[in-house]
């Protein structure tokens, strides 16, 4: 518990979280209270941080118009260290203990699967920012999120592919170990294929190899006119490298894997030109995005937000807008409200929810120019 | 035809990776009876240490990419692995060395795993991947449709190279024979004056050498080093060194380039590809069961 407390207390906010802790024992009804569990530290520490950030940035902003329903909003987050466990703990007392009406996270899959069932169980609506696994809203009707889903990516770019890139024939290289990419190159090809293009060599890798020339060079005998690759950034920065040196000079293009700085460190002028789907670009036009970027860098010594930022912020005000339309602050009537949503202005795009609780909403294509990521457009679903 | 050429061509590069880690395990093998397996993370930290030496090598001589600059951070980072090589002999394997070989083993297990996970350490190395600087000015050569790098013509040179120096150290040295001698009988060759403590840190000391070169050699041809960068091709020079039959030096080369040509020609094919990283295995499979002596090895009979 001390280690616990500590290492909240060494984050930058950690002091105002304590109080904010301190602050909801005595439970007054006169704030709205809502939960958040992130990865504050630990491996995928940037990936909770920058999603905390956005969300925080939105709840201050929602307090500074006034609040909800004559009440202000009150965040609790809880910090599940990146470690398995740790996140159905939090979940718990934030829901036990704290007595939240919501809950927001998380950025990984598998942290949100684990809080999925409780929150389901206890009938308190979850929102994932940017879990893009189709099994989290499976869970339950509780369960809600405003990214897309992974097979979405995949639909995205082979749209991308035929109408932008005007590429007829494309190999798709795949790393069998991941779920996620499996996943993209499968929506991929069945769309492809009803755009009327061929794939022309299906070759798979394994995440952390070093050498892929061997099922580069089977590409480039291929002669396709592009390449996706749904693979993480160390491997597609590789990759690329690799097939620079073979001289494979087709656009390879991917999913939101790619999207890292280190991408760019490691590939260098290999990744060049390359394009991938994300989920939102800091430098596309809209009064929103702009809206939200300069808010963002105010709060945050300058730092540009990265779609986790956005997404976090999104969860927020889509929180927000729930609570608003039900009129109540109450678990079940928020849930309907969210339910219901058809039409919500988000940073990241216009967001309409299904059936199935997943965000209905465009994605942006970006591509590496000059050692940067460049807005290049938007695809509709 | 091309397709060919170029397949082959990928595969001698990687296969001369392999094989140069595989002299690494096959020397220390070869004398001690067991096997290294924190050779892969040797190799590892060869990588690192290049990545460190780099910068400051850089400004001693005036800028970076010279082959002088090259050598000197090899031999640097040969040397410090070599070092690093004798220091985990003597504190992790010298205790051990009356026990029962299995120990031995255990402990080459543990000792792996604790320089993987401290290269892990946020105040370490940290476990993210890192761009490896371009240690040579690389040219790209282009025959028609098949392309090649200078780094696809250095890694077999290099590999030659070593291949030649241990094959000279070991036949044609005093230090070599006293190898030989130990390798035959520890006990015999203490009596005849060998000092076998030695020996035993020369051996490890050469093998960290040698992994550290191979190291670098891997991170020059994917520039992405992280901790756990060695444990992939340790495995796969580990499997040609059994391949080769373990103990020869000329064995191993010939396993590493037997195992990368394959790995390359089958990660061609669509259907295929997936399996890559199983056929590594299936060939020591199929090695253990008919040739347990390896290509190039002799079949001994046990003395009991």
């Amino acid at each position: 518990m001390l280690v616990r407390f500590l290492s909240r207390a060494a984050l930058p906010l950690g002091a105002s979280f304590a109080l904010l802790l301190a602050g909801c024992s005595g439970g007054g009804s006169d704030t709205i209270k809502v939960g958040e569990f992130a990865s504050l530290t630990g491996k995928e520490a940037t990936f909770g941080t920058s999603s905390h950030e956005g969300t925080l940035l939105a709840f201050e902003e929602i307090n500074a118009a006034g609040g909800l329903l004559g009440k202000k909003l009150e965040l609790i987050t809880e910090d599940n260290q990146t470690k398995p466990g740790e996140t159905a703990n939090a979940v718990n007392k934030l829901i036990a203990k704290d007595g939240v009406v919501a809950l927001l996270g998380e950025v990984a899959s598998g942290r949100s699967l684990e809080a999925a069932p409780i929150c389901q169980q206890s009938k308190i609506p979850m929102i994932s920012p940017a879990s893009t696994n189709p099994q989290v809203t499976q869970t339950g009707d509780y369960i809600f999120r405003v990214c897309f889903i992974d097979p979405f990516q995949g639909t995205v770019m082979a749209n991308f592919a035929t109408n932008t890139l005007k590429a007829r024939k494309v190999a798709i290289f795949t790393d069998v170990k991941s779920d996620y990419s499996k996943g993209l190159a499968k929506y991929f090809k069945e769309r492809f294929a009803a755009n009327q293009g061929t794939i022309v060599a299906e070759l798979d890798f394994n995440g952390g190899d070093k050498d892929f020339k061997g099922q580069l060079t089977a590409i480039k005998a291929a002669a396709p006119d592009g390449v996706f690759v749904p693979g993480y950034y160390t491997d597609v920065a590789l990759i690329c490298i690799q097939a620079k040196q073979l001289g494979l000079n087709v656009p390879l293009f991917g999913g939101d894997g790619w999207e890292s700085q280190t991408l760019l460190e490691i590939g260098k002028e290999a990744v060049e030109g390359h394009y991938f789907s994300t989920h939102y670009a800091a430098d596309a036009a809209g009064d929103k995005v702009t809206a939200f970027v300069a808010a963002y860098k105010k709060r945050f010594n300058g730092k540009v937000p990265d779609a986790m930022a956005a997404l976090g912020y999104d969860s927020a005000f889509f929180l927000a807008d729930g609570i608003k339309r039900a009129a109540a602050a109450e678990p079940a009537k928020i849930r309907d409200a969210l339910a219901a949503t058809t039409a919500f202005d988000a940073v990241t795009g216009q967001i309409a929810m299904n059936a199935q609780r997943d965000a209905v909403k465009s994605a942006v294509i970006l591509q590496v120019k000059n050692g940067a990521f460049k807005y290049v457009e938007t695809v509709k679903p | 035809m091309d397709w060919l050429l170029q397949q082959s061509i990928n595969g001698l590069g990687l296969g001369s990776i392999y094989a140069l880690i595989a002299l690494g395990y096959t020397m220390v093998y070869g004398v001690l009876r067991f096997i290294n397996f924190a050779h892969s993370d040797i190799l590892m930290l060869g990588a690192f240490a290049a990545f460190y030496l780099e910068p400051q090598v850089s400004r001693l001589l005036g800028g970076p990419e010279s082959v002088l600059g090259a050598i000197l951070i090899a031999a640097l980072a040969a040397g410090l692995c070599a070092l690093l090589g004798i220091l985990i002999e003597f504190l992790a394997y010298r205790p051990l060395r009356q026990r029962p070989r299995l120990a031995v083993l255990i402990t080459a297990i543990g000792v792996s795993l604790f320089i993987e996970f401290t290269a892990q350490h946020d105040k370490v190395f940290s476990a993210k991947t890192q761009f490896f600087p371009r240690l040579l000015p690389e040219h790209t050569f282009q025959w028609g449709q098949v392309f090649f790098s200078s780094t696809d013509l250095l890694v077999p040179a290099v590999t030659a190279l070593m291949l030649g120096a241990m094959w000279f150290i070991v036949q044609k040295t005093r230090t070599g024979t006293a190898m030989r001698a130990v390798s035959f009988n520890q006990q015999a060759a203490s009596l005849m004056g060998v000092n076998v403590n030695r020996i035993i840190s020369f051996t490890f000391g050469l093998g960290s050498a040698l992994a550290a070169i191979a190291g670098i050699l891997y991170a020059m041809k994917a520039p992405g080093i992280e901790p756990l960068m060695g444990v992939q091709p340790g495995l796969r020079a580990f499997i040609a060194a059994v391949l080769g039959g373990i103990g020869n030096l000329p064995g191993a080369v010939v396993g590493g380039l037997v195992l990368g040509i394959l790995e390359t020609f089958l990660g061609g094919i669509p259907w295929l590809s997936s399996y890559r990283d199983g056929i590594a295995f299936a060939i020591l499979i199929l090695i253990l069961l008919f040739k347990p002596a390896g290509l190039l090895g002799k079949a001994t009979v046990e003395k009991v």
